[in-house]
């Protein structure tokens, strides 16, 4: 004992007179792991603490409250008491003490065993002996601190202290300035407020003391380390002013007067905080504002040119309506809302009489969002504005006007959340139901697309509220939309009444069913009507299919329309046929969603589909007549309708696909195929001589089962494997041995790991590398194609042997005859597959095996590159754009700086696609350079001056949006290039090709600004 | 554009927009030539001046109309007429002193520009003078104006 005393003394020594800092630490632990107890150090400190040389106490006082801050956890309640009186009895001492005094009342109020009454004497001598302001940084956010820890652990006792605490607070906090302190200052208020401490008669004072800083103006120094932000603190700040509705008297007119700054930061938050007090206040405390509140909403949201004012100003109308419906109405005095609202009506009303001037606009905005806020004003606003507009409607005669008009109604056609109508309350509208269907359909029928276009929009918002469309309404729109999909060919009108039939279908499909499907029909097949017309009928049957009941009539229709086109009846050409699979698939979409839909697809729609290909395959070998339906086109059309309907089976159904499929490959059964005329002994996975007449149907082999769920097991693998791999390695037609590797690689991808899929793996990598090590074979090409999708479908699952098989790609760019093609592979390998290997087909896709896969091969990519002959390097450029366009843009970030050299001789490398192909990446990395750009940015623009007059306009344009991207850099950065950068665009300004110049004009101007007055 | 500031014009009449150019597939092809057109030159003019008073593109306050912008891409010539909002109106002189800046800025230096608005005869006579064109620039406050106009929308 008497050893760890000395010990003490000496700790305490050394740290006082010594003034060796780390012994606090030291003395800490000791206090900590028990080897001392407090009394000891306190009787150790004896001396120092009583020592007439504030100096010596300071050190002293410091010590102690440096190993308090450490230990307090485990002081005792007697303890606490003793050293909580010697603290607040230090609060008088010399200033130089003050500083470590506050940091160990800091320690001590966070104990958890302040005894009683504590709490308030410590504030007392705290708000009596010390001047806070007057206190540094740190001592001050000392003292907030220990104000939120007592509000935490003593609030009872801080209440009984009554409005003395909110007048000690307001003295200590007035004349704060750093941000820090504010925001814990902030937190003392927001706590004093919310929870319900007494204000007394320092409702105004407090009031002052916060809203001085509102609105908050602060832009953090750069490279701040403490991270603070304006949003921070002007949260902070608002949650106090919008707290109470006691502040309501001062903060309206606060609010008002701010409002007329020239400051838009300053307007948005007056608006904001405007829009937060709605919340906690009752009609009481807004009354006697609210004509000037509305009259400053009105001039900001009529006046200002940003959006973000007019969003707030309109947010903070609503919000005063939503606060004035909530009110409780008494009967003896007037509807504050009512009164509320016919001011805002008269300001605003007469402006929707005025559809070509500018106020229309905000006018119906402000209305709207005043309807918006409740059901109770919503019912207001529209009964005194939809007549008006109704009336004004069919006034005028002007089609730009009546648009204008139309496009407001939709506005208030629409209910928002808030002011939709509850359980049991008709909507707003259903006194106008008829007028409003009336002028919706005389619109229809206008001339001008413009107002058609908006009257499909209302006509959809009127559908989807129950009670606004009687039948026969429903029965007239079907039957004008069914007329404007056969009549109308502006492109944006066709795709406002596609998208409007959707909506509608959704809730009235009898009408659809029973109308307009007919009608599509009779249209298509009649054989008379021009492509467009049809085309457009296609894409209507594909949006409004997306009930069961509907897609039972629709989708056979389409597929009347495929048999039709293999007849040749009707001259199909190939694209109508390809649009048409589309459509189907757009159907087959929503399979997702409804079994029904699912088991349609799979009992007559994927049959029929077969059946006809493999006609249409036949009839081509037989009798040498082409059908569009052998079409390579339409055949990659046709796939993604198999594999999105497959992709959404469910367990049993997917096993008969499955089933279905693989035996019609293998073995030629074809008894599930309607319309049974098919020769018995077909084989359709063998390679024929002839040009890929059946073997290139093995894409819908592939459709039906790669895109079947993980679950599903397929019938006879190893035999549908071999004769896949055969397929893909010895076939001469492209699309076949294509399909049949990717077919390969699906199957690969899902099926669980093991012996079997060991086995099959290596053989496949034997005959590959037999097949490449050859170079005299023929079938290289078809080896490479099988090499880059087992490739791909095995790092996307991260199978073991995914590196061996890429490094072989890698080890291909070097190739003279196939380095080209196996830089356009690492395209495949990146990028998202749209028929196969993607996660829509259930395939195994590991999440980032982009970044995992460009981690681990960048620097092969970058040895090959510098070890590679000249005329080889474009290949791996060009490798290196594929994969590093294709990376996520965060890593595109980090990465750069590693690659920038090798992409700025991509810039200069000869081959288009690759200068076209690193432009697209550096140019989203351009909006936010990282850092070792900076150093390049000399390269980087003689480069891509350059190219801004390549002969290919796509690296014009290209190179030109990325010299338009350099210009938004920090200003001191670029600014040396101005001259030469504008002297090189005068150049372009002058090109031949429409597109280039107007990215030229575009960067041309921004460069024009930067650095100039006014500009940025 | 604070609240004790009152507008000249505070409600003007609004034009509608033509939409945009459509893509043609001869604009696609490499081979063909495109001349400069009146809707190019208008398309440059109506989409990235704002009026000074207003968040509005010159063409939705009528200021350029398509109509009124000729150009001959063989000769080298444009000419540009535009109105105004109200007579009179004091911005009248820096709208047209910012489409000429636009236009030079715009159009390789080929170009032969008049510029002719259809009020005032003594705005015509300051904009078709280059000294003066040139001078007005070389004024700090007066770029900073025709800037802001230039300036893209930022909402």
């Amino acid at each position: 004992m008497a050893a760890d005393n000395s010990v003490l003394l000496g700790l305490v020594e050394e740290f006082v007179s010594g003034q060796v800092d780390s012994k606090a630490a030291e003395t800490s632990t000791g206090v900590k792991n028990g080897q001392f107890t407090i009394l000891q150090l306190v009787e150790a400190l004896g001396v120092s603490l009583s020592s007439s040389q504030p100096q010596t106490r300071g050190r002293g006082v410091q010590l102690l409250s440096q190993v308090l801050q450490e230990c307090y956890s485990s002081l005792s309640e007697r303890e606490v008491e003793v050293l909580l009186a010697f603290y607040e009895n230090r609060l008088k001492d010399h200033y130089v003490i003050i500083p470590h005094v506050l940091q160990g009342l800091k320690a001590l109020t966070k104990c958890s065993v302040l005894p009683p009454g504590s709490a308030v004497s410590v504030l007392k001598s705290i708000f009596q002996d010390i001047h806070v302001q007057s206190l540094m940084l740190a001592e001050r956010s000392c003292v907030y601190n220990i104000l939120i820890s007592l509000m935490e652990s003593k609030e009872e006792e801080l209440k009984g202290l009554g409005a003395d605490f909110i007048f000690g607070f307001v003295q200590s906090v007035d004349g704060e300035r750093d941000p820090r302190n504010l925001l814990l200052a902030f937190q003392v208020a927001r706590n004093i407020i919310q929870r319900g401490y007494d204000l007394g008669k320092f409702v105004e004072e407090l009031f002052e003391v916060m809203s001085c800083y509102f609105p908050i103006d602060f832009s953090p120094p750069p490279s701040d380390p403490r991270g603070i932000t304006q949003e921070e603190l002007v949260l902070s700040l608002r949650a106090v002013l919008t707290g109470t509705s006691q502040f309501a008297e001062f903060l309206l007119p606060l609010i008002i007067e701010k409002l007329d700054s020239d400051i838009q930061s300053a307007k948005v938050d007056s608006l904001q905080t405007l829009a937060a007090c709605g919340l906690t206040y009752s009609h009481k405390e807004l009354a006697e504002f609210l004509p000037g509140l509305w009259s400053s909403i009105r001039r900001e949201v009529s006046q200002t040119a940003s959006e973000r004012v007019e969003s707030a100003g309109l947010s903070a109308l609503s919000a005063l309506v939503s606060c004035l419906s909530r009110s409780v109405l008494n009967s003896d005095s007037e509807d504050v809302l009512q009164v509320f609202l016919s001011l805002v009506l008269k300001d605003c009303q007469h402006h929707l009489c005025e559809p070509d001037l500018k106020l229309v606009w905000p006018s119906a905005k402000l209305l709207q969002a005043a309807a918006g806020a409740s059901y109770r004003a919503s019912l207001i606003v529209s009964a005194a504005i939809i007549p008006a507009l109704l009336e004004q409607y069919n006034n005028r005669t002007q089609c730009a006007h009546r648009r204008t008009l139309l496009e407001v109604l939709q506005g208030f056609v629409q209910p928002t959340a808030l002011s939709r109508p509850a359980d049991g309350e008709d909507s707003v509208l259903v006194a106008f139901q008829q007028s409003l269907c009336g002028v919706v359909f005389s619109a229809l029928t206008e001339s001008s697309a413009g107002l058609q276009v908006t009257a499909t929009r209302v006509l959809s918002a009127l559908g989807q509220q129950p009670g606004l469309m009687a039948q026969t309404d429903v029965e007239k729109a079907v039957d004008h939309l069914s007329r404007l999909i056969l009549e109308e060919d502006d492109p944006k009108l066709s795709s406002a009444v596609v998208e409007c039939s959707g909506s509608l279908a959704h809730l009235h499909p009898k009408a659809f069913i029973s109308r307009l499907i007919p009608r599509l029909k009779e249209e298509i097949l009649s054989g008379q009507s021009d492509a467009a017309v049809r085309q457009r009928c296609v894409t209507a049957l594909a949006s409004v299919s997306s009930l069961p009941s509907v897609v039972q009539e629709s989708a056979p229709v389409l597929l009347q329309v495929l048999a039709s086109a293999h007849t040749g009846s009707c001259g199909f050409s190939v694209e109508e046929v390809a649009a048409v699979c589309i459509s189907l698939q757009k159907i087959a979409e929503h399979a997702r969603d409804s079994e029904e839909i699912g088991r349609f697809f799979h009992d007559i729609i994927i049959p029929h589909l077969l059946g006809l290909c493999l006609q249409a395959a036949l009839q081509t070998r037989d009798a040498g007549h082409s059908s569009p339906l052998t079409d390579k086109a339409v055949l990659s059309a046709v796939v993604p309708v198999m594999s999105t309907a497959c992709a959404a089976l469910r367990s049993e159904s997917a096993s008969r696909m499955a089933a279905q499929a693989v035996s019609l490959f293998l073995d030629g059964d074809v008894s599930f195929l309607p319309e049974n005329a098919f020769p018995s002994k077909i084989q359709l996975l063998q390679s024929q001589a002839e040009s890929g007449g059946l073997s290139q149907l093995v894409c819908l082999l592939m459709a039906c089962v790669c895109s079947l769920p993980r679950s599903v097991e397929i019938p006879e693998i190893d035999r549908l494997l071999l004769q896949l791999e055969d397929l893909s390695c010895t076939c001469t037609h492209l699309f076949s041995f294509t399909s049949a590797a990717k077919c390969f690689a699906g199957l690969v991808n899902k099926r669980p790991a093991g012996e079997a899929l060991d086995a099959v793996l290596e053989r496949v990598m034997k005959r590959i590398s037999v097949e490449l090590e050859n170079t005299s074979s023929a079938q290289r090409t078809q080896a490479f194609t099988l090499l880059l999708w087992v490739s791909k479908a095995l790092l996307l699952r991260y199978h073991p042997l995914s590196t061996a098989l890429t490094d072989q790609l890698f080890a291909l760019l070097s190739d003279p005859a196939l380095g080209s093609q196996a830089a356009d592979g690492f395209g495949v390998l990146m990028s998202d597959c749209l028929d196969v290997l993607n996660r829509g087909c259930h395939a195994d896709v590991r999440i980032m095996y982009r970044q995992r896969f460009f981690a681990e091969n960048s620097t092969k990519l970058v040895q090959g590159f510098n070890s590679a002959e000249q005329e080889k390097k474009s290949c791996y450029l060009k490798a290196l754009s594929h994969i590093v366009s294709n990376l996520p843009r965060q890593v595109q970030l980090t990465e750069l700086p590693a690659l920038l050299p090798l992409l700025l001789e991509a810039l200069s490398c000869a081959d288009q696609a690759v200068q076209l192909s690193t432009l697209s990446c550096l140019q989203p990395v351009l909006l936010e350079p990282p850092e070792a750009l900076r150093n390049q940015l000399e390269a980087l623009f003689s480069r891509l001056l350059a190219l801004t007059t390549s002969p290919a306009m796509k690296v014009r344009i290209a190179s030109l949006q990325c010299v338009h991207a350099l210009s938004r850099l920090p200003e001191h950065t670029v600014l040396p290039f101005r001259a030469r950068v504008l002297k090189a665009l005068a150049v372009p300004l002058d090109d031949k090709k429409r597109l280039v110049r107007k990215e030229a004009v575009a960067a041309r101007a921004e460069w024009f600004l930067l650095g100039s007055p006014g500009g940025r | 554009m604070s609240g004790g500031t009152r507008l000249e014009n505070a409600n003007p009449l609004i034009f509608q927009r033509s939409g945009e150019r459509l893509l043609t597939a001869t604009d696609e092809d490499e081979d063909v030539a495109d001349p400069i057109d009146d809707r190019e030159i208008f398309d440059i003019l109506s989409k990235s001046i704002n009026d000074p008073e207003h968040p509005l593109s010159l063409e939705e306050l009528n200021v350029v109309e398509q109509m009124r912008v000729n150009v001959n891409d063989r000769e080298s010539m444009v000419s540009v007429e535009f109105t105004p909002t109200i007579p009179h109106c004091s911005m009248a002189t820096l709208i047209g002193l910012s489409i000429k800046v636009k236009l030079l800025r715009s159009l390789p230096d080929r170009f032969k520009v008049s510029l002719v608005s259809s009020q005032t005869h003594l705005i015509n006579k300051q904009l078709a003078d280059k000294e003066r064109v040139a001078a007005a620039l070389e004024n700090s406050q007066l770029l900073e104006v025709v800037n802001q106009c230039l300036s893209t929308r930022t909402m």
